[in-house]
C-alpha cells in the first residue's frame, strides 16, 4: 500500500458498517513517525470507532489499515486481535478509564511490561533466578514509568483510590510499559482542570522525545490540540473532513462550519 | 441517636419476625399426608419461627446499619478497609509463628489423634486444595465455574477404572489424574471462552450436571449409580498397608499435596501469570488491549484448577475405596465455591480457613448435620452481603522498592 | 401417529410450564440482569402450598376444583411473598455489587431455600392429589391428550395472555419495560424502581406457582428437589427464546418442552435430563442471544 515513507500507521479507505450504520466512510490517514496527530470532531464523528478499528476491536469493513514497524516491516492489522496489535507496538488508553481497580499503580504499569517477558506457570512456581530477574527487572521497569508521569509515591496505593487525574497519568505509564512506537490516546486531557491539561501537554511533549514515540490522541480541548500537534484530521459523520496543520485546519471553512468556532477558555 | 436506631430496629425487626412467620406458617406448622388424609398440626414451629426471626432480623438489621456506615467510611478510605481477623492473620509477626505451629501440630497429628479424626481431617484437607484449585480459576480469573466438581469426578474415576480395569496402583495413576484433569479443564475452557459471568456460570453449571447424568447412566463404561468400589489404597513399592496405617499414609500424602497447592498458588498470585489472571478478572477488554492473551488466561486457569480437582479426585478414590456418581453433585461445586468465597477469593490463607470452617466444624457438630446445608445457603448470603472479600481479604504483594540501583 | 400425538401434547403440556417460570427468569434478568438462581425453588414453594391447602381442604371436604381454585390462589400468594422478600434479602443489598456477588448471593439462598422445605417437611416424595377433574368430552382423545394436560395448556395460556395485556397496556407494566430498557433514565422520570422490581419477582413468582400446582397435580408427587431440575430447564428455555424477551420465554418453553418430550419418546428415555443441559450449553456458545433476543453491544 502506498504512504509516505516516514509514515508509522498508514489507514487507506476504511470504512465501518454496523448492519444498516455507517459508523465510519472511506477513512484515509496518516500517522508519521515522531508525529502528534490529534483527531477531532463533534461527538459521534466516529473517532473511538476508527480507534477501535486500528486497534483490533472492530474490523472494518472495508479499506487496509497498515502499520509499519519500527523495523521497517509493513504488517496489515486489520481485524487483528488487540493483544497481537499491542504486542506489534500500539499501545491504547481508553475514553472512559480502564484501569484495573483491585490492583495497585504499580503492577498495573506492570501489566503492561506482560507482553515484553515470558515467564510461564512453571516458572512462577518454580521461581528459579531467571524468573525472580526477570520480576526484578519488571518492577524497577515499572516503577521508573511511574516516576516519569509522577505517581511514584502512590505505587503501592490500589488503583481504584487514586484521584482522577492521577488515574489517567497511570493509564498512559501503563501504555508506556508495552514499549509502543505508537501511542494512542483516548481523550487524555477529559474532566481536566486548565493546569492538569497544560502538565498533560507537557508530559506527552516529554513521553515523545524520551520514548522515541509517535501520538495519535482524539481530543476535545482546541487549546491543547492547536499547540500540541504537529497534524489535524478533523472528522463528521464518519468522515475526514479536513486535514493538515494547526493553522491549516482551523482557516478551512468546512471546519469551522462543523464545528470549531468555539474556544475553550483560556 | 442510638436510643432512635435501635427503637427503630426493633420495631423492624418484629414486622420482619410477622412476616416471616406468616410465610413460613403452612410449611412449618402443616403436615399433610393425602393418601391418608391426615394433618399434624405442629404450633411450637410458630412459636420457634416467630423468636427466631425476631432475633435474626434484629442482627441482620444492625449488621446493616454497619454496613451502611462502613461503606461511607471505605470510599474515603487511604487504603482497604480490612476484617481485623484480616489485618491480624497478615501481619508477618502473627504469620510466621502461626504457620510454624500449624505444621508442628499436622505433622504429628496422626499419632496423637486416632484414625477416625485423621480421616476427618484428610477430609479438610482436600477441599483445602479443591478450595485453592477453585481459587485460582474464580478468586483469581474471575471465572465463576460451577461445575468444577466434574474434574473432581474425572480424576475419581480415572483412578477408579484404571485401578479397577488394569490394576494400575495410585501413584501410577497420580499424574496420568492430574494430566487427564489439565485436558479437561482446557476442553471446558474452549466453549466458555467467549461467555460472560452468569451464562458462564450456568455453561459450567450445565456441564457439571451432564458429566454426573452421564456417569449415572453410562453403565458399561462408568458402573452407573452403584458405582466402583474395592479401589485399591496407595501402596509404597508393592508394600501393602493396613487400614489404619494406610489411613496414616493419606494423611502424609496429602500434607504434601497441600504444601504443594499452597506455594504454587501463592507463587502464583503474585507472578506474571498471577497478574495476567487478576487483569483478566478485573476488565477483559482492557487486559486484552494491554498485550495479554485472554484465552490462553482463560485456558489456563481452567487447566491448572482442573489439575487440582483431578488430582484430588484420585486422591479420594483411593481414601474411601469406592466412589459413585452421588459424590459429584452440583451441591458439591456449591460447597467449594462456598469455601472459597467464605474465605476470602483470591486468598490462599482464607481458603485454608474456609475449608476448615466449613468441613470440621460440621463434623463437630453432629448435632446439627441436618442443618448443614441450611447453613451453607445462609452463610454464602450473609458473606455475600457483608463481607464479599471474605474472612480474610486477598492482599495485593507490597513491593519494595530498590531505589539504589535506580 | 397415535404416539407422535401423545408425545406432541405431553411436549405441549410441559413446555407451558416451562415457559411460566421461565417467565419469572427472562423478566428478572431484563430488569436487573441477575440469574434468579432461586426461582426454582420459588415453584416448588409453590407446588408444595398447593399441597398443603390440597390437603386441608380436602379433610374438610371440599370438592376437588374448588381446592384446585383455592390452592392455585393460595400457591400464588404465598410464592409471590417469597420472591419478594427473596429479593428483599438476598439480592437488593447488593444492587451494585460487583457480578459475581448477586449471583452467589442467589445460589446461597437457592440451597437455603432447598433445605428450608425439606426440613420443614421431609426429604421423601410427598404424594400430590390429582386435583384436576376428569372431564367426559374428552374420552375419545384420552390416548393422547388428558384432561390434565389440556387444563395445563389452557391455563398456562391464559396466564401468558394476561401477563402480556399487563404489560403493554397498564401503568406499572410500561414502568416495568423502562426499568428494564433504561434504569436510570426510568429513575429519572420519577418510576419507582424498588417497586418496580419487586413487582417483577412478584408477578415471576406467582406464575411460577401456577406452573407448580398444575404439573403437580398432573403427576402426582412432589418433593424439594424439583425446583433445582425445573429451574435449570426453565432457564435454558429462557435462554433459548432470548434472555430478556417475555415472548422469547413462551416459545423457549415450548420447543424445550417438545424437545424433550421427542428427544426421550424417540432416542432415549434414560438421558431426559441431558438434552436440556446440552440444548443449553448449545445455545448459550452459539447464538446467546437466543431466538427472539437482541444482541447487547459493549461500549468500549
Amino acid at each position: 500500500m502506498e504512504h509516505t515513507k516516514n509514515a508509522v500507521l498508514a489507514v487507506r479507505g476504511v470504512s465501518m458498517n454496523f448492519g444498516g450504520l455507517r459508523a465510519l466512510s472511506e477513512v484515509d490517514f496518516e500517522v508519521r513517525k515522531g508525529e502528534v496527530v490529534a483527531l477531532i470532531g463533534p461527538n459521534g464523528a466516529g473517532k473511538t470507532t476508527f480507534f477501535n478499528c486500528i486497534t483490533g476491536i472492530y474490523t472494518p469493513t472495508e479499506g487496509e489499515v497498515v502499520a509499519v514497524l519500527r523495523n521497517g516491516k509493513e504488517k496489515r492489522i486489520n481485524g487483528m486481535r488487540t493483544n497481537h496489535v499491542c504486542e506489534l507496538g500500539m499501545a491504547r488508553t481508553f475514553q472512559n478509564i480502564r484501569l484495573f481497580p483491585s490492583m495497585t499503580a504499580l503492577e498495573n504499569v506492570m501489566i503492561g511490561r506482560h507482553c515484553r517477558t515470558k515467564e510461564g506457570i512453571l516458572g512462577a512456581i518454580l521461581r528459579g533466578s531467571k524468573t525472580r530477574r526477570e520480576e526484578q527487572q519488571v518492577v524497577d521497569t515499572s516503577y521508573q514509568l511511574l516516576k516519569k508521569v509522577g505517581l511514584e509515591h502512590v505505587a503501592n496505593e490500589y488503583a481504584k483510590n487514586l484521584p482522577y487525574g492521577a488515574q489517567r497519568r497511570l493509564e498512559i505509564a501503563r501504555a508506556l510499559a508495552t514499549e509502543p512506537f505508537l501511542l494512542l490516546l483516548d481523550e487524555p486531557a477529559a474532566g481536566m482542570n486548565p493546569q492538569e491539561t497544560l502538565e498533560l501537554k507537557e508530559m506527552v511533549i516529554q513521553i515523545r522525545k524520551e520514548f522515541d514515540v509517535s501520538v495519535l490522541l482524539i481530543e476535545h480541548d482546541m487549546k491543547m490540540v492547536m499547540s500540541l500537534s504537529d497534524r489535524i484530521y478533523v472528522m463528521e459523520y464518519g468522515r475526514v473532513i479536513s486535514t493538515g496543520t494547526p493553522a491549516e485546519v482551523s482557516a478551512d471553512p468546512q471546519v469551522i462550519r462543523a464545528y470549531l468556532g468555539e474556544e475553550t477558555d483560556a | 441517636m442510638a436510643a432512635l436506631t435501635i427503637a427503630t430496629n426493633l420495631k423492624k425487626s418484629a414486622i420482619a419476625a410477622l412476616w416471616l412467620a406468616f410465610l413460613t406458617m403452612p410449611v412449618m406448622v402443616i403436615r399433610v399426608d393425602t393418601v391418608e388424609n391426615t394433618i399434624v398440626w405442629r404450633w411450637m414451629h410458630l412459636v420457634y419461627m416467630l423468636g427466631g426471626s425476631f432475633v435474626l432480623a434484629l442482627i441482620w438489621h444492625f449488621m446493616m446499619d454497619r454496613r451502611d456506615r462502613g461503606a461511607a467510611v471505605r470510599e474515603s478510605a487511604d487504603g482497604e478497609a480490612e476484617g481485623r481477623l484480616s489485618r491480624f492473620v497478615n501481619n508477618p509477626r502473627v504469620l510466621k509463628p502461626m504457620l510454624a505451629f500449624g505444621f508442628i501440630v499436622a505433622a504429628a497429628f496422626p499419632w496423637v489423634f486416632s484414625m477416625y479424626q485423621t480421616n476427618i481431617l484428610i477430609s479438610a484437607l482436600i477441599y483445602v486444595v479443591l478450595g485453592l484449585g477453585l481459587n485460582i480459576t474464580v478468586g483469581l480469573a474471575g471465572l465463576l465455574d460451577l461445575g468444577y466438581v466434574a474434574f473432581y469426578a474425572v480424576g475419581a474415576y480415572a483412578y477408579a477404572l484404571l485401578n479397577h480395569h488394569f490394576h494400575l496402583g495410585f501413584w501410577t495413576v497420580l499424574p496420568m489424574a492430574a494430566i487427564l484433569g489439565s485436558f479437561f479443564g482446557i476442553l471446558l475452557g474452549f466453549p466458555v471462552l467467549r461467555l460472560r459471568g452468569d451464562y458462564l456460570a450456568i455453561v459450567t453449571l450445565g456441564f457439571g450436571q451432564i458429566v454426573k447424568l452421564v456417569l449415572e447412566n453410562w453403565n458399561d463404561f462408568s458402573y452407573g449409580p452403584s458405582g466402583i468400589s474395592n479401589i485399591s489404597r496407595p501402596g509404597l513399592f508393592g508394600i501393602n498397608y493396613s487400614v489404619e496405617n494406610a489411613t496414616t499414609y493419606i494423611y502424609y500424602i496429602m500434607l504434601g499435596l497441600v504444601i504443594l497447592a499452597i506455594v504454587t498458588t501463592a507463587r502464583l498470585k503474585d507472578s506474571r501469570v498471577g497478574r495476567a489472571w487478576l487483569a483478566l478478572r478485573e476488565d477483559e477488554i482492557a487486559c486484552q488491549a494491554m498485550g495479554i492473551d485472554n484465552t490462553r488466561a482463560k485456558l489456563m486457569a481452567f487447566s491448572l484448577g482442573a489439575t487440582l480437582a483431578a488430582t484430588m479426585g484420585a486422591v479420594f478414590a483411593a481414601k474411601t475405596t469406592f466412589i459413585n456418581p452421588a459424590s459429584f453433585t452440583f451441591m458439591e461445586s456449591a460447597m467449594i465455591l462456598a469455601i472459597v468465597v467464605l474465605g476470602g477469593m483470591g486468598s490462599v490463607l482464607g481458603v485454608i480457613l474456609g475449608a476448615f470452617l466449613l468441613i470440621l466444624l460440621p463434623e463437630y457438630m453432629r448435632a446439627f448435620s441436618e442443618y448443614r446445608m441450611l447453613l451453607f445457603g445462609a452463610t454464602m448470603i450473609v458473606v455475600m452481603v457483608f463481607r464479599p472479600e471474605g474472612l480474610i481479604k486477598a492482599r495485593r504483594k507490597v513491593y519494595k522498592i530498590n531505589t539504589e540501583t535506580l | 401417529m397415535e404416539y407422535f400425538l401423545q408425545l406432541f401434547f405431553s411436549g405441549l403440556s410441559k413446555g407451558s410450564v416451562y415457559a411460566l417460570i421461565a417467565l419469572g427468569y427472562t423478566m428478572v434478568y431484563g430488569i436487573i440482569e441477575l440469574i434468579n438462581f432461586a426461582h426454582g425453588e420459588i415453584y416448588m414453594i409453590g407446588a408444595f402450598m398447593g399441597l398443603i391447602v390440597a390437603g386441608v381442604l380436602t379433610s374438610l371436604g371440599w370438592p376437588a376444583l374448588s381446592i384446585l381454585a383455592l390452592a392455585l390462589v393460595v400457591a400464588v400468594l404465598y410464592s409471590a411473598a417469597y420472591g419478594y422478600t427473596v429479593e428483599k434479602i438476598a439480592y437488593k443489598p447488593l444492587r451494585g455489587a460487583q457480578r459475581l456477588a448477586p449471583l452467589i448471593s442467589a445460589i446461597g439462598m437457592s440451597i437455603l431455600l432447598q433445605n428450608y422445605i425439606m426440613l420443614a417437611q421431609t426429604p421423601d416424595f410427598l404424594p400430590f392429589p390429582h386435583l384436576i377433574p376428569d372431564l367426559s368430552f374428552m374420552e375419545p382423545y384420552r390416548s393422547y391428550l388428558g384432561t390434565s394436560d389440556l387444563f395445563i395448556v389452557v391455563t398456562s395460556l391464559v396466564t401468558m395472555v394476561a401477563l402480556t395485556l399487563f404489560i403493554k397496556f397498564t401503568r406499572m407494566g410500561k414502568a416495568m419495560r423502562a426499568t428494564a430498557q433504561n434504569r436510570k433514565m426510568a429513575m429519572l422520570v420519577g418510576v419507582n424502581v424498588d417497586q418496580v422490581i419487586s413487582m417483577t419477582f412478584i408477578i415471576g413468582s406467582g406464575l411460577a406457582a401456577v406452573g407448580g400446582v398444575l404439573i403437580a397435580s398432573h403427576i402426582g408427587q412432589i418433593n424439594f428437589y424439583i425446583g433445582f431440575i425445573a429451574g435449570i430447564k426453565a432457564f435454558t428455555a429462557a435462554v433459548l427464546g432470548g434472555i430478556g424477551s417475555i415472548p422469547g420465554a413462551m416459545l423457549g418453553g415450548l420447543v424445550l418442552g417438545w424437545t424433550e418430550s421427542f428427544a426421550t419418546g424417540y432416542v432415549s428415555s434414560d438421558y431426559e435430563d441431558v438434552f436440556a443441559f446440552c440444548l443449553l450449553v448449545l445455545i448459550l456458545i452459539f447464538r446467546p442471544a437466543g431466538l427472539l433476543g437482541k444482541q447487547r453491544a459493549q461500549k468500549v
